[in-house]
């Protein structure tokens, strides 16, 4: 399965001959990690079967097949309208993906009455929700890849996405409580009792697209104009306005929507942006700062006054000792810590752990669930995973050529790798514990549609960025059309 | 389910994930070092030593030819090419670069080429990952022979007649 890997021509070849395709496509090698990664999720149900139910089903291959399916339309439609995309996304996300599914498809097992366990329907229970999420994401994310044929052409769009943006952070903090808050954080947009949505994941992908355009617009006078202090050039106050202003609205939002994860995430994407920018240190420097000052006055005022504060300074008081009420506020992180405790390093396997005594294990806590199971030794594989994803959109936004793609890219790049430290540092009890979603594992529609759409603009920029050079940035003209114009100096192509 | 079976399975599955963690990192490791290699392949005199053809005797090297073309080999540009006037030729990916080029190991305002009575000089400006006359690494503006591959990052550049 891996020989198949093999790329489709070696670049010494290709390199030499301009009326060959320049740059590999790799498409083949999706393809077939893309095919490994569906017989992993294949075989984790089979697992998760024989475990549980002393018996595979006739139709254990079901939710992977249904999975492989969409996957690989993705995949077409990466081959056609993205050729030069890289060719570890798909793969990695359709794993994480796939195992997500599974592990709620095992949830579903551990709850249906023994009668009805074999006769589980596919779509039915929280396995077959997100089964059916993810088909609709996936099909947005290939409707995003063909609608969105150059990534700069977002940009056109950059004031109206950023207003977009804070609108919809700020739907649910104005809502009354009723139609908003879950579990104490008001995050949600509820339609009656079965739907709700979850603004503040797309207005994610709004404002970084607002804010690598703000940024592009400004880097200049960020970087160049500052003052050396203690070695580290700080910026002229006057600068600062849209950081404090991006601070200020991430603190709005710790207040009013008392989530932590949510105002760290927020503000983390914008003094990366920011950085990459820049490529000044001291934003960083500031933003750690304004953060954890910011944290900190909330926890203190929390101790103080509660009010609006009060939520958060219960979940660092948790975080602090999670074993001073096991029973009660540290019930979720106790039963977490005891579940990857339990686990140890190689787990119970599929299907061998006790999920059900975790609270909310089909959305916060899923790394603590599939810890139990898989132990450390496949944590730390899907860790790995979760990784290589992150790497693949930085060295898209290294490679990319335009400011704009760069700061999409790194910023998106980024923030995945943020989300899934703040909330694998909560489970793992390294920060304290706020309400996210893992990406792609955690049950829940709109996460993972945005973060589909984010792994669709990756794949664009990426495409975008190891595109063989050739007039403009429109669709794949291989090397067909007049090449770039270099400075005004005289090029032109030599022919074989 | 007999037991055995099961465990099996269990590390696996295990075991399917690392493989799969690891055929991935084969995927990206190859693309990551693919075009390196490949400027290699392409046989270059290989005669010049550290002194980088300062005392430029090798075979191919045709004295007495002026340059008039620069062609890009290898990389993303491989096919472009530029033609040599008087002034200098900068490098990298600095969007005002005489020849921007997007390669992750070039820097921003890479190398230059400059012309000096007939003959160019390649001269790095400073870069992270360095200039290199075939196998040598550039200090100071040396002298390119015709035909001897200048490699920053992963694209090579030769002067044509």
């Amino acid at each position: 399965m891996t020989a198949a890997a093999t790329p489709a021509a070696s670049p010494a070849t290709t390199g030499e001959q301009p009326g060959v395709r320049l740059a590999r496509s790799r498409r083949n090698a999706e393809l077939s990690l893309l095919l490994l990664a569906m017989v992993l999720v294949a075989a984790y149900g089979a697992t998760v079967e024989a475990t549980m139910l002393d018996t595979v089903t006739p139709d254990f291959w079901i939710p992977a097949a249904a999975l492989s399916a969409v996957f690989l339309g993705l995949h077409l439609v990466i081959r056609f309208l993205a050729p030069f995309a890289d060719p570890a996304l798909l793969p990695a996300v359709a794993l994480l993906n796939g195992l997500g599914v599974g592990f709620l498809r095992r949830l579903d097992l551990d709850e249906a009455t023994p009668a009805a366990r074999e006769g589980l329907a596919v779509f039915a229970g929280t396995g077959g929700r997100q089964l059916a999420w993810t088909l609709v994401s996936v099909i947005l994310a290939a409707g995003l890849l063909v609608l969105m044929r150059d990534h700069r052409s977002v940009s056109r769009y950059a004031y109206t996405l950023g207003l977009a943006g804070i609108v919809l952070v700020m739907i649910p903090a104005v809502l009354p409580g009723r139609f908003s808050e879950i579990n104490g954080a008001k995050l949600w947009i509820k339609f009656g009792d079965t739907f709700s949505i979850q603004p503040g994941e797309f207005a994610k992908l709004a404002l970084l697209v607002f804010f690598a355009y703000y940024l592009v617009r400004k880097r200049e006078v960020l970087s160049l104009a500052s003052r050396r202090f203690l070695g580290i050039d700080f910026p002229r106050g006057r600068d600062l306005g849209p950081v404090v202003v991006v601070w200020l609205i991430s603190l709005l939002v710790l207040v009013f929507e008392k989530d932590l994860g949510t105002s760290l995430l927020y503000f983390g994407m914008f003094v990366v942006t920011l950085y990459i920018a820049t490529e000044r240190v001291s934003w960083l420097i500031i933003g750690l700062v304004l953060f954890f000052g910011g944290a900190y006055l909330a926890y203190v005022l929390g101790d103080l006054v509660g009010g609006p504060f009060a939520n958060f300074y219960l979940r660092a008081e948790i975080w602090l000792d999670p074993f001073a009420d096991p029973h009660n506020d540290g019930y979720q992180l106790v039963q977490g810590l005891l579940a990857l405790g339990t686990g140890g390093l190689f787990g119970a396997g599929p299907g061998g752990g006790q999920p059900g005594l975790l609270p909310e294990v089909q959305n916060d806590f899923i790394f603590a669930g599939l810890g139990e199971e898989i132990g450390l030794f496949g944590l730390s594989a899907l860790l790995v995973i979760y990784l290589l994803i992150v790497e693949r959109g930085l060295r898209a936004a290294l490679a990319v050529r335009d400011s704009f793609g760069k700061l999409v890219a790194g910023g998106l790049a980024f923030t995945l790798g943020l989300q899934v430290f703040v909330i694998v540092g909560g489970i793992s009890k390294l920060i304290p514990l706020t309400g996210q979603t893992t990406p792609f594992l955690s049950a829940g529609g709109s996460s993972l549609m945005a973060n589909w759409l984010l792994i669709a603009v990756l794949l664009r920029v990426s495409d975008g960025a190891h595109r063989p050079v050739t007039g403009g940035g429109g669709p794949a003209r291989g090397s067909g059309g007049p090449p770039e114009q270099l400075h005004g100096a005289p090029t032109e192509v030599i022919r074989p | 389910m007999p037991e055995l079976v099961i465990t099996v399975a269990r590390f696996g599955f295990l075991i399917l994930l690392w493989i799969f963690v690891f055929t991935v990192v084969g995927v990206i490791r190859r693309d990551l070092f693919a075009g390196a290699r490949s400027g290699r392949l392409v046989a270059a005199p290989r005669t010049l030593g550290a002194v980088a053809g300062q005392a430029a005797k090798p075979a191919k090297v045709k004295r007495g030819r002026a340059a008039h073309q620069l062609v890009v080999t290898a990389g993303q540009l491989a096919g472009t090419r530029i033609t040599l006037g008087e002034a200098q030729i900068t490098i990298g990916r600095a969007e005002d670069s005489t020849l921007v080029i997007t390669d992750d190991y070039a820097s921003a305002r890479h190398a230059r080429l400059v012309p000096r009575d007939g003959q160019w000089f390649v001269e790095d400006l400073g870069s992270t990952n360095g200039t290199y006359l075939d196998r040598a690494k550039v200090t100071g503006p040396t002298p390119v022979p015709l035909g001897v591959p200048i490699r920053i990052g992963r694209t090579s550049l030769e002067l044509r007649p």
